[in-house]
């Protein structure tokens, strides 16, 4: 079952403390040896989330790498984000929500047509999150290609024995947070998920507080 | 589980295993992969020949079907919410999408070196390098690598997570068929599955054979396996303006 683990780091101390929205974007650069906190401040948000390698970009976070190189489809404490290289870019030292997703990527707004109707091209998705941060931000010298397949912090994802898998009821709460060392000098964007399809943001999308620590 | 009778081969060809391949199905098309060896995986990644920059999205066909693995009667999504190929019959009833490929330093530290130099064919070839070589050729590189599927092979979770892989899940004449709704580039590898727990490194070979299929009738299994695919066929259908 999950662990909770806590962290010791003081906010006040807190080089970056921000706010992002509910259905906004946000990226930032975390240098090698900080420490990063995403707190789900009212419960049950998905924050979709990419890192690359900052100093070279087509180094980034591979969901399949993460899971094959733990053997386990789940994030939480001591997960260690691997990239297609195969290096950590981060791992994760403190968890007091116990379980995050890698498999359900992020919401596009062609993928809602499938999912849940036609008409439901024109909401906003986390996909144009990313593409509009990727597209404002040129010094990044990303656009859709560089899209990977994400981290869903906070969203419960469960697969069964026989290959099921559903979208459930998040197992976050107000408060709940994850934290993580930076490895190496990584590029973060996030979507903080604006989906009002299903409960991964419990059909409310609320705002999370982001942290950096020297 | 149909086969091909009667309708016109249009090219076959036998993969070593270890080795890599890469080419266009048009829309239309349907390709049998054949496990020739008990044990076979075959690393697979789709993108739309037209327009390369659409992908096959692991998530997006996951989420869409409520799945984990693959089979018969599912499909493969793009990111743009279009059906790239069908899945119109797997003998074995299993094949994994969220492990990834074989690298270069996995099969180092699972298997030692195997250089060219001493071995010559017989070296290790990681699915990775594959993609890599093969993707090259299309003006496609690391960027443009997501999460692929490994036909054949087969990884269940327990209620915790944790990974279990299915040694042998193939056996020799196993097969996979795939219906290319789109215009796909295919890249494939015949490397080893990531997890695989043969102590030696023993690729199988994989037949490949392409013949005509045509139209997706009304009534077809993988449209209608969900209210989610019928959608992803009406998206590809409004790409090809059909």
């Amino acid at each position: 079952m999950p662990e909770f683990v806590q962290s010791k780091l003081d906010p006040a101390a807190a080089l970056i403390d921000e706010i992002c929205a509910a259905g906004e974007p946000w990226s930032r650069t975390i240098r090698c040896g900080q420490t990063f906190r995403i707190l789900d401040l009212e419960g049950n948000q998905a924050v979709d989330t990419l890192f690359y390698n900052a100093n070279d970009t087509e180094e980034r976070y591979s969901a399949v790498d993460t899971i094959r190189h733990q053997s386990n489809l789940y994030l939480s404490t001591g997960t260690q984000l691997i990239s297609n290289d195969g290096n950590a870019l981060l791992t994760i030292v403190a968890d007091t929500c116990g379980r995050h997703d890698t498999l359900g990527g992020a919401c596009a707004t062609e993928s809602n047509t499938v999912r849940y109707a036609m008409e439901k091209r024109f909401m906003h998705a986390c996909r144009d999150n990313f593409c509009a941060e990727l597209a404002h931000h040129p010094e990044y010298g990303m656009d859709k290609r560089d899209i990977a397949h994400n981290i869903n912090f906070f969203m419960n994802v469960p697969v069964t024995a026989s290959g099921g898998l559903t979208f459930q009821d998040g197992i976050s709460a107000p408060g709940k947070y994850v934290e993580m060392r930076a490895e190496m000098d990584v590029l973060c964007v996030i979507s903080n998920c604006p989906q009002l399809n299903n409960p991964c943001n419990a059909y409310n999308p609320t705002p999370i507080r982001l942290l950096i620590w020297d | 589980m149909q086969r091909d009778t009667g309708a016109q081969l249009l090219w076959d060809e036998t993969m070593p295993g270890g080795t890599q391949w890469s080419g266009v199905l048009r829309r239309g098309v349907t390709l049998r992969l054949e496990a020739l060896l008990a044990g076979a995986n075959a690393s697979a990644l789709f993108y739309n020949y037209d327009d390369k920059i659409e992908r096959y999205n692991m998530p997006d066909t996951l989420k869409a079907q409520h799945t984990a693995f693959l089979t018969a009667g599912h499909v493969c999504y793009s990111d743009m919410g279009r059906v790239l190929c069908s899945i119109t019959a797997d003998s074995a009833g299993w094949n994994d999408t969220f492990c990834g490929a074989s690298d270069d330093a996995l099969l180092l530290k699972k298997y030692g070196v195997k250089r060219f130099q001493e071995h010559r064919n017989a070296m290790h070839r990681s699915a990775r390098e594959g993609f890599l070589k093969e993707l090259s050729k299309w003006g496609l590189g690391t960027r443009d690598i997501g999460a692929n599927i490994n036909f054949f092979s087969k990884v269940t979770a327990n209620a915790n997570g944790a990974l279990t892989f299915h040694p042998e899940h193939a056996h020799a004449g196993d097969f996979v068929e795939l219906r290319f709704e789109m215009n796909v580039l295919m890249v494939l590898s015949t490397s080893v599955h990531p997890l695989d727990s043969t102590p030696t490194f023993a690729p199988k070979p994989v037949r490949l054979a392409a013949w005509r299929s045509g139209v997706v009738p009304a009534d077809d299994r993988c449209r209608n396996s969900c209210a989610e695919n019928q959608r992803g066929f009406v998206n590809t259908e409004r790409y090809f303006g059909a």
